[in-house]
């Protein structure tokens, strides 16, 4: 620790990282190409899905792949409240939506607000019984619960239009949007691990049994952080519906919870600033990877372009960086200003490891 | 000697599916006393101390602390009305700080300045912690490690701290020391029940002893007149008797 900056330095350089990046996405919202800016938002959307999956697996030790449910949950809802009457009516043809949804017309914000609330609700519901489950169990209770979610959406069709999906869904997602609610999620988060609250949520993920025996009310820590999760994927599932305009249920398929997953655990599961990291180089490695699916050249040999290589080439990548990297990128260790001080002078360098 | 109950736990019965575990066990606490209660593996000692905090669940019996019924209340209210638990292998967080270790003790309070004050006391009894503060709870020794699940426990600010197995594993040496540490935290008001497999040690410092045995309490007396006891001797102690 003797080597440490002061908290108000701390805070200046954090307000000015904050600033930096307001004014890059102000420019690339002006400047960057369509494409570039689609990129943009998915890379904040999925930074709300990994952080808010890190605050449930990684900080509580619930090891929940129901993530995608409660994305589902969060995107049908927001839609059916923004979607137009009319839309509305044109769109569920096989059987028309029931009562209330199809009078509503609701702006974003409040749309995104009551998405984020009802997958937090449904998930108070489903936490109080599949809580009583520990790990592996617990694993396989939350898969089954995204599942559910998804083949309910599937069949019912008066409220999600089954299988045909929704589209022509408002595109209201645009960079300040994602990026704010991106900032949200980060900033409630990451405040709540920091408190002693959050710390009591990382001693029940050490040891359950002496958490209870230090006082602390495991089950109800346990729902509280299941509950804010849920929250934070509804209104990343809001957000994406509005990026996307169109969903059907197949898009909240179990390989959506992967690939959040995926995303927690390259970065370090059990870091918040991991999870940014992780979902900004899933997002923006798996485009630049695209090169691989056209044809290319390496010297003399012609490879053509096979649809779904980079996938391939993702996947042995991660293999090998878990390999090496066991932990993820950060392990349970945050990114902090005091971190990358320590890397930039030569003490941390001699000893080669970064202690506390 | 003061002669009020603190801890009153009266024919308790435990299962594990078929198997009765605690046959209807009944001990007295004192306030102020060194209570020990000992056992070989398998005896439900552990299981005991479970049983008082609400960890497993009773299949009958009553516990009574302080005069209030504690049987049926959620443990995190047990330990906030003032038991604490040092659970047997002592159970730290290996990924928290030794300070955020003793912090998460005093989790349920809000007296900040008692937590400091506190805080202060529990570094004085284990000067080694307060070189570790900053170090993960796991990579302290095996006996540092201990020293700081005890001194979690007292963080809670315990009318009646429970240790289960404190000597478990450490050398003999550390024994020693934590067992003169059980003494200094008895003589600052703070009740003790002690669940040792090392008799010898446990009889010599506590007030009382109880002989557990598959599940049911076969002796009982004074620590001295149990080091005494022919039986305990035997069956404790390895001592021939002559």
């Amino acid at each position: 620790m003797e080597k440490s900056l002061s908290n108000s330095l701390k805070f200046i350089l954090t307000l000015a990282l904050i600033v930096v990046i307001g004014f890059l996405l102000f420019l690339a919202n002006k400047r960057a190409s369509e494409y570039v800016i689609l990129i943009l938002n998915l890379m904040a959307i999925n930074m709300i899905f990994a952080v808010s999956l890190t605050l449930i697996n990684g900080i509580t030790g619930i090891f929940s792949l129901g993530h995608a449910g409660f994305i589902a949950i969060g995107a049908y809802v927001s839609t059916l409240l923004t979607l137009p009457v009319a839309q509305k009516e044109m769109t569920f043809l096989i059987k028309p939506l029931i009562y209330p949804f199809n009078q509503i017309q609701m702006p974003f914000l409040p749309a995104t607000l009551i998405a984020g609330l009802v997958a937090a609700g449904f998930g108070y519901v489903v936490a109080a019984p599949s809580l009583r489950l520990i790990g592996d169990y617990l694993a396989i209770a939350t898969l089954g619960l995204g599942e559910t979610i998804r083949i309910i959406a599937n069949n019912a069709w008066s409220i999600t239009n089954g299988a045909l999906g929704l589209k022509a869904i408002p595109p209201y997602t645009n960079i300040y949007w994602s990026w704010g609610w991106a900032f949200v999620t980060v900033l409630v988060i990451a405040s709540l691990v920091k408190s002693s609250y959050g710390r009591a949520l990382k001693a029940i993920r050490e040891d359950p049994i002496a958490a209870k025996a230090m006082g602390i009310n495991v089950f109800s820590h346990q729902v509280v952080s299941f509950v804010l999760g849920s929250f934070f994927a509804g209104v990343g599932g809001a957000l994406w519906a509005h990026l996307i305009t169109t969903i059907d249920p197949k898009s909240f398929a179990f390989s959506k919870t992967f690939e959040i997953l995926i995303m927690a655990v390259l970065g370090g599961l059990g870091s918040i600033s991991g999870a940014i990291i992780g979902a900004s180089i899933y997002t923006v490695g798996l485009e630049f990877l695209r090169v691989l699916e056209s044809p290319f050249k390496i010297w003399f040999i012609n490879f053509p372009g096979i649809p779904g290589m980079r996938m391939v080439v993702l996947s042995i990548m991660l293999i090998v960086l878990m390999l090496f990297w066991q932990r993820g990128i950060m392990g349970r260790d945050e990114l902090t200003w005091d971190l990358i001080y320590k890397l930039f002078t030569k003490s941390a360098r001699r000893r080669g490891v970064v202690d506390e | 000697m003061n002669t009020q109950t603190m801890l009153k736990i009266e024919d308790l019965h435990v299962h594990y599916g078929s198997i009765h575990a605690l046959k209807g066990i009944s001990i007295e606490v004192e306030t102020g006393q060194i209570v020990t209660l000992i056992g070989a593996n398998g005896a439900g000692k552990t299981t005991t101390l479970q049983a008082i905090t609400n960890l497993v669940r009773k299949s009958g019996g009553k516990v009574l602390f302080n005069g209030t019924d504690i049987t049926h209340m959620a443990t995190h209210h047990i330990i906030n009305n003032g038991i604490a638990l040092v659970p047997e292998g002592r159970r730290i967080f290996p990924n928290l700080t030794v300070h955020e270790n003793l912090m998460m003790g005093a989790y349920a309070r809000k007296d900040v300045e008692g937590i400091k004050k506190d805080l202060d006391w529990v570094l004085t009894l284990f000067p080694r912690l307060r070189e570790r503060l900053k170090q993960l709870g796991g990579t302290l020794s095996g006996g540092e490690q201990q020293m700081l699940a005890v001194a979690r426990g007292l963080m809670t600010r315990p009318k009646l701290l429970m240790l289960d197995e404190p000597s478990l594993g450490l050398a003999p040496l550390l024994v020693r020391e934590v067992f003169q540490i059980i003494q200094k935290i008895r003589e600052e008001g703070v009740t003790i029940l002690l669940i040792e497999q090392n008799a010898l040690a446990a009889l010599k410092i506590a007030d009382y002893g109880y002989v557990l045995e598959t599940g049911r309490i076969v002796m009982q007396d004074t620590g001295q007149n149990l080091l005494k006891s022919d039986d305990v001797r035997k069956a404790y102690l390895g001592v021939a008797i002559t």
